[in-house]
Order: structure tokens, then C-alpha cells, then sequence
């Protein structure tokens, strides 16, 4: 299983057989072990990582930091799925620390982030205070390094 | 009276050592030199990672640098480095090795392996050794004056050694058996049954043993055995290691030697005065090595069984015959149903679908027949390689 999953994580869109191949496992059994983790949301999308500058595209990105006042029973969970659910809310992390819930907004310009964060999300009732820090420049997305990769600088052929 | 200026002076093969001149060049430097014509090739001819070196080991050795060590460090190698390398071939196999006088920095396995073929052979002393093996090995035992004595590896016998093919050479003058599995070029490796029986003919017959088990940490489904951990081996084995491997460290140039403090002693003699110490950077580097957790060797290993399952399927898909490696990163396929020689189909294939690999024969003549292809390569190149080499399979298949 942990096979398989790593080696899907690499690369989403091997194909069952070139997973067989690579793990020593069936080609049925990569079948079954795959939709098994997605039905257990192990797997919970494939996606792709887009470095949208390149393509001219403008996408602000802002990590914002929430104070929020936890609930009876619920704890941070309700006001966390109050956030979530707005589409603008693209990770959301409970955090240690000297705030509550940290989260990653996107979206096109920074007044549409700004829109979002003083009518949306500050005015939450839960919401004591927000901290709206735009992100700068994107260094490493996913593990991938976005600039600067240099690839391997080997000799062709050494002993 | 010479004339002034030295340009005049004729030098000729006569002021060559006769030893080094008696030493066949590297068949891989050849082909070296007619790869760097060609654009556009996918190398499977390399002989090291493809991984730069972790982060964290790299950080390290700036961070020394800018702290000021930049000078010499004891001849044997840092202390501390010493140290952590006796605790870990402690933990790692249970072997005590003190770290004062029995275990010996290297620059690389390299030297390692130089520096006790120096030490314990007199001129015309016996060294039995497989073959194919890595390019070194005959060259090594022939510059120290001694002389190799190759045993044939075969495809069926999944080319390795065994304590059968060894004793019938043995001779008075036969001194040690030099072993490297994981093997460079084939991929082999040797059993803990395998290298028992050869333990116990080393002790029947007093023999040291030089062990490079520098790909030891590079091994598939299968346990890594070192030879130093079996009975009554410890006193007789020169083991031999390095970080250039396992760490993907192979141009800090940093291995190691562990054996009896006499040998250990004799190899520091030569060190001294050829290398005096290998290069603080790179020692620095290698104790940040250690002292991390292994996760990342672990991933990188995980990696390379990854691509060592599609070389091996895709090799034997195009037609070729191909014996499991269960260690290092090397496939050691089989050309046989083209009829053509190593380095024939290594030179036509490079010039026909710009793929480079190694001719077996490059590794001693029982390599003849095979190719040394390097699966440390990225996996989107291997499919490619394998689907060029097919279509070079098809072309060229003996009628």
C-alpha cells in the first residue's frame, strides 16, 4: 500500500501498470489498493502544480492569521468550517502559537483578497482579530523548487 | 652541452614506468571522449547518483567553511568523524572498531583501496579478485606491484564469486581475495551462505580479505551481509567504505578504512606522506551524514528499487536477457542475440539512438557480451533509453 501511494505522490499520472512494474505488485492489486484509498479519502486529489507566473497570470496570494474564540463541545472545528467553505479559503491549518487558524487565501488581485478578508472573514463572529500577510514571491510550492532548478550536473559516462 | 630550455628533451614510452605502462587504459575514457561529440544523448553510462547530495550535508560543510575550517586535519581523519563512524558501524552491524587507531579516512574508497593493496602486498603477492569488476580492482593490485588473479562471474551463476571457483587459484603467493558486492558493474550482491564459505577459506588458508562495500546501503529486497561481521573475519578483513554512495557524496571524495590496528597502521604510513589528510570540507560533510537520521538514504533507496523494476522489465521486454540486480544501481544486460561484441553495440547505439551505456567488457573480459546500463537516471530517460534501445534490439537481432 505504502508502495503503491509513494509512488503515485511522485507522480500522479503513472499508470496502474507502470506501478505494478515499479513496486513488484499486480496489476489488479495496484487497481484495488488505489480505489480502496480513494474511497478512504487516503488519496484525495490529483492535482497538478502550476507556476502561473510563467504563463503571465496574475494570482495574489495572502497567509492570513485568524484569532478566533473556540466553542463549547466544537473547540475550533465550527468556526474552522465557517472559513473553509469559502472558496477564497484554500488551505486552513490550526496553528499553535499566537494565533488560532492560519489561512491561505487566494485569488486575482490583492483588493479582491482585501474584499474578502474585511467583509468576509473578519467580521465572523467567532473572529477576534486578523493579521493579512500578502505573499511576496513564491520560492518552493509542493516540495518543487519554483526557480533555479539546475538539474543534475553529471559527466555522461564515469566508472 | 644541452641546449637550454627543456623543450628539446625527446621524452618516449621508455621514460614511463614499466608497471604503469603495462596498464591498459580505461576503456571507459574512450568512449568518454566520442560521447562529448554527440548532443542530445540519454546516458545510462554514469556511475553515480543522480541525487544531489542532501541539503542538510551540504549546509553543514558551508557553515564549516565560514566558521574557518579550512586547514589540515589529523592524518587519520578528524577525531570526531572517527568516533562517529566507530558508533555507527557499531549500531549498524555490531562491530567495534577504535576509533584512535583502527579506522583511517579516505579521500574516496578509492584511496581506500590503493592505500591496502600498497600496504600488504610485496611484489609479485597474489590478489583474487571476480571478474567482471570494477575498473580498479586489477589496476589497483598491479600499481602496488602484486598481481591480479581473476575468477570468472557468469550470467547463470548470477555473477557471483563462490569459495569453489577461489580455492582451486590459490597459490603460495596468493595474499588476499578482494570482494566488492554490491558489484560494479553487475548489480550482484553475495549471500551471508556465499560469503561464509569464502570467510572460511580465507581462514583455512590465512588470507586477508580487502571488502569494498560501498554500495552496501544500496540493496533490494535483500539484506547487505558485512563481511567483518562473520566469525573470526574482523582480524582479517580490510573493510572498505565511503560516503560517495549511499549519501550521493561522490564528489566530497570521502571514504573509509576499518580493520586491525597493524593494518590500519601500515595504510596510515602510505597516507601520511601521499595524501596527509583528506579535505576538511568534506569530512565535515560526511559527520553531518552520520549523525542525521536515515530517512533520506532510506527514500533515495526506495527510489532507485523504483527504476531498478522498470529497467530490468524493460530490458527484458525489448528482447535482452537480464539477470536481477539486487544491489548498487547498475543492470547488466545480456547482447548476445545481436552477436555483436560490447563495445560495438555501446559505440552503434550511441551513434544511432544517442544512448550511451558502459560495454561490459570494459570491466574485464567475462563482462564481454553485457552492457552496464545505470539505472540512477532520471525515469522519464530510462522509458526513453529502453524504448530507443528496442528499436536498436530489432534492427540488429542475429538473423
Amino acid at each position: 500500500m505504502k508502495k503503491i501511494l509513494e509512488a503515485l505522490e511522485k507522480d500522479a499520472r503513472l499508470t496502474p501498470e507502470q506501478i505494478s512494474t515499479m513496486t513488484g505488485t499486480s496489476v489488479a492489486d495496484v487497481k484495488k489498493t488505489i480505489k480502496k484509498a480513494e474511497a478512504d479519502r487516503a488519496i484525495l486529489k490529483y492535482k497538478t502544480v502550476i507556476d502561473w507566473s510563467k504563463l503571465g497570470e496574475e494570482q495574489v496570494w495572502a497567509l492570513v492569521e485568524v484569532k478566533v474564540v473556540p466553542q463549547r463541545n466544537v473547540g475550533f472545528d465550527s468556526i474552522a468550517e465557517r472559513i473553509y467553505r469559502f472558496h477564497e479559503a484554500r488551505s486552513v491549518y490550526l496553528a499553535s502559537g499566537t494565533y488560532d487558524l492560519a489561512v491561505l487565501v487566494a485569488g486575482k488581485t490583492m483588493q479582491e483578497i482585501a474584499v474578502f478578508v474585511s467583509e468576509k472573514l473578519a467580521p465572523l463572529e467567532a473572529v477576534q482579530g486578523t493579521v493579512t500577510h500578502f505573499i511576496l514571491k513564491k520560492y518552493k510550492e509542493d516540495g518543487e523548487i519554483l526557480e533555479g532548478g539546475e538539474g543534475v550536473k553529471r559527466l555522461p559516462v564515469t566508472p | 652541452m644541452s641546449k637550454s630550455g627543456s623543450s628539446h628533451i625527446k621524452l618516449s614510452q621508455s621514460h614511463i614506468s614499466e608497471i604503469v605502462r603495462a596498464i591498459p587504459p580505461s576503456g571507459i575514457r574512450k568512449f568518454f571522449d566520442l560521447l562529448s561529440s554527440i548532443e542530445g544523448v540519454i546516458s545510462l553510462g554514469v556511475g553515480e547518483p543522480d541525487f544531489v547530495t542532501p541539503w542538510h550535508i551540504c549546509e553543514a560543510a558551508i557553515y564549516s567553511l565560514e566558521k574557518g575550517y579550512t586547514m589540515y586535519t589529523s592524518n587519520k581523519g578528524m577525531p570526531e568523524l572517527r568516533a562517529e563512524l566507530s558508533g555507527h558501524l557499531e549500531s549498524r552491524f555490531g562491530l567495534t572498531y577504535d576509533s584512535e587507531d583502527e579506522i583511517l579516512i579516505t579521500v574516496g574508497v578509492s584511496e581506500g583501496l590503493d592505500l591496502a593493496m600498497r600496504a600488504i602486498l610485496n611484489p609479485g603477492d597474489e590478489v583474487i579478485m571476480p571478474n567482471p569488476c570494477y575498473v580498479a580492482y586489477p589496476a589497483s593490485v598491479s600499481l602496488a606491484g602484486g598481481a591480479p588473479v581473476q575468477v570468472p562471474t557468469t550470467e547463470e551463476n548470477n555473477f557471483e564469486i563462490t569459495a569453489a571457483d577461489i580455492e582451486p587459484r590459490i597459490t603460495q603467493k596468493t595474499k588476499a581475495i578482494l570482494l566488492g558486492y554490491p558489484c560494479n558493474p553487475t548489480g550482484a550482491v553475495l549471500s551471508k551462505e556465499e560469503l561464509t564459505q569464502i570467510a572460511e577459506l580465507a581462514k583455512r588458508y590465512n588470507l586477508l580479505v580487502v571488502s569494498d562495500e560501498v554500495y552496501g546501503r544500496l540493496v533490494y529486497g535483500v539484506e547487505h551481509t558485512c563481511l567483518a561481521t562473520l566469525p573470526g573475519m574482523r582480524e582479517r578483513t580490510i573493510l572498505l567504505n565511503g560516503f560517495s554512495k549511499a549519501y550521493a557524496m561522490t564528489g566530497w571524495r570521502i571514504g573509509y578504512a576499518a580493520s586491525d590496528k597493524e593494518i590500519i597502521g601500515a595504510m596510515t604510513k602510505i597516507h601520511q606522506y601521499t595524501m596527509l589528510c583528506a579535505p576538511i570540507m568534506g569530512q565535515m560533510a560526511a559527520l553531518e551524514a552520520l549523525k542525521a537520521n536515515d530517512s533520506e538514504v532510506d527514500a533515495m533507496v526506495r527510489d532507485y528499487d523504483r527504476r531498478r523494476r522498470v529497467i530490468v522489465k524493460g530490458l527484458r521486454d525489448i528482447g535482452l536477457s537480464c539477470f536481477e540486480p539486487r544491489g548498487a544501481f547498475y543492470a547488466f544486460p545480456s547482447i548476445k542475440v545481436t552477436g555483436m561484441t560490447s563495445e560495438e553495440f555501446a559505440e552503434k547505439l550511441l551513434w544511432e539512438e544517442k544512448v550511451a551505456v558502459v560495454p561490459g567488457s570494459a570491466f574485464g573480459q567475462c563482462g564481454e557480451g553485457y552492457l552496464r546500463c545505470c539505472y540512477a537516471t532520471a525515469l522519464p530517460d530510462i522509458e526513453e533509453a529502453l524504448k530507443r534501445m528496442g528499436r536498436f534490439i530489432e534492427r540488429h537481432r542475429k538473423k
